[in-house]
């Protein structure tokens, strides 16, 4: 395993995971619920549910951070290689995915994770190979 | 108070997102991309996470009401299947496609990336898929058992 120090940010990382886990930490304290991102939009999706405004504030916040962040420093830069096809055939995936096991990064990850979930252990580790096996196939073998 | 709290969760969420790289999925595939140049940072992402974040599940799991005196609704399904395992394999081909997932997807578009944005509405497509196939089940089964009553999780 090559670790590539010049990308590498571990202060910055721990910094904003940190962050993340406060923002769930407080969900978890104040709303009672995971901080679990494909559920919120998932739920939102589901029709005349009582909690959508709940729902649709959280989302407003995600989409709203760019510009609260931009108030006090630049935003970092960004780089989207995937070109168009690839964006939406790995959009649809995920949104299939992610449903069908009720979680992602967020729910699964950080906050089944950190409730000791086993049933969240087992998603994470699933995701993870699948997304290890992913990009050794697209990098190393078809090489695109 | 609750959409507050909310909205206010989400926006911290996302400005973790934003620190932390993860809006960036060239760092995501830096992660995932363990035979190449490797960048371990979406790891400490999220040993910070959790490391903040299991003292607070932690006291809320000892709590039967949220602090606004509300019901906790944490998860309480416990059941390991093939479902979730399919699910999570399937979702981890899709990020490791395009590096995205849903929360710095979401982050993206807020930073006005139009890839972000498209990669939203074909999660969105995706969800509303699942939701069709899900709604059909539930007929097809009920029909099979002759009651009028669809069950779902």
């Amino acid at each position: 395993m090559n670790i590539d120090w010049t990308v590498f940010t571990p202060w910055s990382a721990l910094a904003g995971g940190a962050i993340i886990g406060c923002a769930a930490a407080l969900f978890a304290l104040v709303n009672g619920r995971v901080a679990g991102i494909s559920g919120i939009v998932g739920g939102l999706l589901r029709p005349s549910l009582p909690d959508a405004p709940w729902r649709a504030a959280f989302v407003a916040g995600l989409v709203l951070a760019p510009a609260v962040y931009a108030m006090f420093a630049a935003l970092p830069g960004v780089v989207i290689d995937a070109g168009y096809p690839v964006l939406v055939s790995a959009g649809a995936i995920v949104g299939i995915g992610t449903r069908y096991c009720t979680g992602c990064t967020s729910g699964h990850g950080v906050c089944g994770l950190s409730r000791l979930s086993p049933r969240s252990l087992v998603a994470t580790l699933a995701f993870m190979a699948a997304g290890f096996a992913t990009v050794f196939a697209t990098r190393h073998i078809f090489a695109l | 108070m609750s959409v507050l709290s909310a909205f206010l969760a989400g926006l911290v969420f996302g400005i973790g997102l934003i620190v932390s790289g993860m809006m960036n999925p060239a760092k995501v595939l830096g992660f995932l991309d363990l035979a190449g140049r490797w960048d371990p940072s979406l790891a400490l992402v999220m040993g910070g996470a959790i490391a903040v974040g299991s003292i607070g599940f932690f006291v809320a799991g000892r709590r039967l009401t949220t602090l606004l005196g509300t019901p906790m609704l944490l998860p309480t399904v416990r059941t390991i299947d093939r479902r979730l395992v399919s699910g999570s394999l399937l979702f981890g081909v899709g990020w490791g496609l395009a590096g995205f997932c849903p929360g710095p997807a979401l982050v993206a578009v807020g930073a006005g990336y139009v890839k972000g944005f498209v990669f939203v509405v074909a999660m969105v497509a995706g969800m509303l898929a699942f939701e069709g196939i899900e709604r059909s089940r539930a007929r097809l089964a009920a029909a099979a058992d002759g009651t009028a009553a669809g069950t779902r999780e």
